[in-house]
């Protein structure tokens, strides 16, 4: 009888964005995350003479893991700790409402401090002409890790009222994810594959290499909907 | 609009909050909840507002039950916490605005009814500040603009003049008096007067139980135990000794106890038979005995005293 709303979700995706820039937090994470990523692409470029976005695309998994769970620790811990929670609760907002809103303001962040990248881009076009295959799936392929990395981190924010500890819960889960494919020598034999099929970084690479498998898309789509929907039930925890 | 809650009981563990509580609120009036802290008034209210579940029981709003029909029953309730959270980075207007949304309000109703709400609560001179940088006052007055923004036909207020100085208090109360003229109000409080001002009923809940229910005036009236006077005679021609059995003998008089006496005066504290006024029989025993009534003082039961009573006497008990 009463419908998903899509009208809630935008109020406070809305709400979630404008907090974040009308505060310095946004703006000190995307410039952060910028500097690091702008050093090692210039530093290549200029000193090691390698006009390529290969460095962009190895870099930025491994910040994304600072930068998602800086990101989302405060999404819905805060709202716990101080209570707006209760406020927004008792209106008439589904739980899944709340957190969808808050995963796509976050994620919406990301895909904005990712997005001066392109300028790099622009720079390749000038010096040199890059495929735009593996670009294209590149970026396609770190937006979907960064959602996937969202997806978790606000899971992580829904588990607790303290945002360290929503960033550390946040933090160590994408690092399993992270290091699944990269611990594969100690892996008993039989269990390698799994591991790797569990890896983010394994699929990414599959995806930023230009080839966009079905494996890899259900893999992103089923660890992030699946956070969210846990995240889901960890609000929905009060009324057990 | 009512309320009917029925046989309500929370459990946090073994430790019972709300311990079977059954009431009903009718339409258009303004109940006060009335209890010590912990008692369990709030955690009634986030029942009713469909924040928690009840460990057993059920609430319906308007005939529907919080539970089957939720989201309308959240629709229809206006609610202000315990604390009157807050997005402190907000400002008033975009506050409001964004809880207009919540509400399925679309773009010219939202910026209609923020008009109104900024209107009715006073709100007009702060509307573009930071929710953070507003007083105390002016926090509580969004709190209320924004639980009646969709015009809630119930009001769930949760101790709405907390921490508010006196001057504050009265303000708000008489825009909750004002603003729930037309809507069913519930607030909790623990100030009695708050009570006596605002609420057309008073439901007393101590540990988990309701233990009265009534107009303030009912309460003040059935829980009214024995008067208690204090008189004051000047005795002349009587030993002291010679004046208390004298009041003892009266009829409805039950015990008496000297206070004190100097110069040829003394001074009683007469407990009388429940219901009986016996300051008639005093005086007219003090005209035929020739003493002189310097004071009658008959102490009037007042709310505050049924509360403790109640919310007390429970507790001596173990």
């Amino acid at each position: 009888m009463n419908s998903f709303s899509v009208a809630n979700c935008g109020a406070i995706f809305r709400r979630e964005l404008r907090s974040s820039f009308n505060s310095p937090v946004a703006y000190v994470v995307i410039v952060v995350f910028l500097a690091i990523i702008g050093w090692f692409f210039t530093s290549n470029l200029f000193l090691g003479n390698i006009a390529s976005l290969r460095v962009v695309f190895e870099l930025v998994p491994l910040v994304f893991l600072f930068f998602a769970p800086a990101v989302t620790m405060r999404l819905l811990a805060e709202e716990k700790k101080s209570g707006t929670f209760e406020l927004l609760a008792t209106k008439p907002v589904r739980d899944i409402e709340i957190v969808l809103g808050k995963f796509f303001a976050a994620w919406a962040l990301l895909a904005a401090a990712l997005a001066p990248t392109l300028l790099y881009l622009v720079t390749l076009g000038v010096l040199g002409s890059p495929d735009p295959g593996p670009v294209v799936t590149g970026y396609l392929g770190l937006l979907l890790m960064g959602g996937v990395y969202i997806a978790i981190g606000v899971l992580a924010s829904s588990l607790t009222e303290n945002q360290i500890i929503a960033f550390i819960i946040g933090f160590l889960i994408m690092l399993a994810l992270f290091l699944a494919d990269k611990v594969l020598i100690y892996a008993p034999e039989g269990f390698a594959s799994t591991l790797e099929f569990l890896a983010i970084d394994y699929h990414f690479a599959n995806i930023a290499r230009g080839v966009i498998d079905s494996r890899n898309i259900i893999y992103f789509g089923s660890v992030l909907g699946f956070s969210l929907l846990l995240a889901t039930a960890s609000l929905e925890r009060r009324k057990w | 609009m009512s309320i009917a809650v029925r046989n309500l009981v929370k459990k946090y563990g073994e430790h019972a909050a709300i311990n079977d509580i059954t009431f009903d609120v009718r339409t258009g009036e303004i109940l006060g909840f009335l209890g010590p802290n912990g008692a369990g008034k709030t955690t009634t209210m986030k029942i009713i507002t469909c924040y928690m579940p009840p460990t057993a029981g059920s609430v319906e709003v308007d005939g529907l039950d919080i539970f089957e029909r939720s989201l309308e029953v959240r629709r229809k309730i206006g609610y202000l916490p315990e604390m009157n959270p807050l997005y402190l980075d907000m400002n008033v207007r975009e506050y409001l605005d964004y809880s207009a949304r919540l509400h399925g309000m679309r773009a010219p109703e939202v910026r209609q009814r923020t008009k109104e709400m900024v209107d009715v609560c006073g709100l007009e001179s702060v509307r573009r500040k930071d929710i953070g940088e507003l007083s105390k006052g002016y926090r509580q007055r969004v709190g209320l603009a924004q639980a009646m923004i969709h015009d809630p036909e119930v009001l769930i207020l949760d101790e709405p003049t907390s921490g508010l100085d006196p001057n504050q208090i009265v303000e708000i109360r008489n825009l909750i008096k004002e603003l729930g003229r037309a809507k069913t109000v519930v607030l909790s409080t623990h100030i009695l007067s708050e009570v006596q001002a605002t609420c057309d009923r008073v439901l007393i809940i101590n540990e988990g139980l309701i233990v009265a229910d009534g107009t303030p005036d009912q309460l003040a009236r059935d829980f009214h135990g024995a008067d208690t006077l204090t008189v004051e005679f000047r005795t002349p021609a009587l030993p002291l000794d010679d004046v208390a059995p004298k009041l003892k003998a009266l009829a409805g008089i039950t015990r008496i106890t000297l206070l004190g006496h100097a110069d040829g005066a003394c001074r009683f504290e007469v407990h009388a038979d429940r219901g009986t006024d016996v300051r008639e029989t005093l005086f007219r025993t003090a005209v035929a005995e020739g003493w002189v009534v310097l004071e009658m003082h008959r102490r009037v039961t007042t709310l505050e005293e049924v509360f403790h009573k109640l919310t007390t006497a429970e507790q001596s008990t173990p």
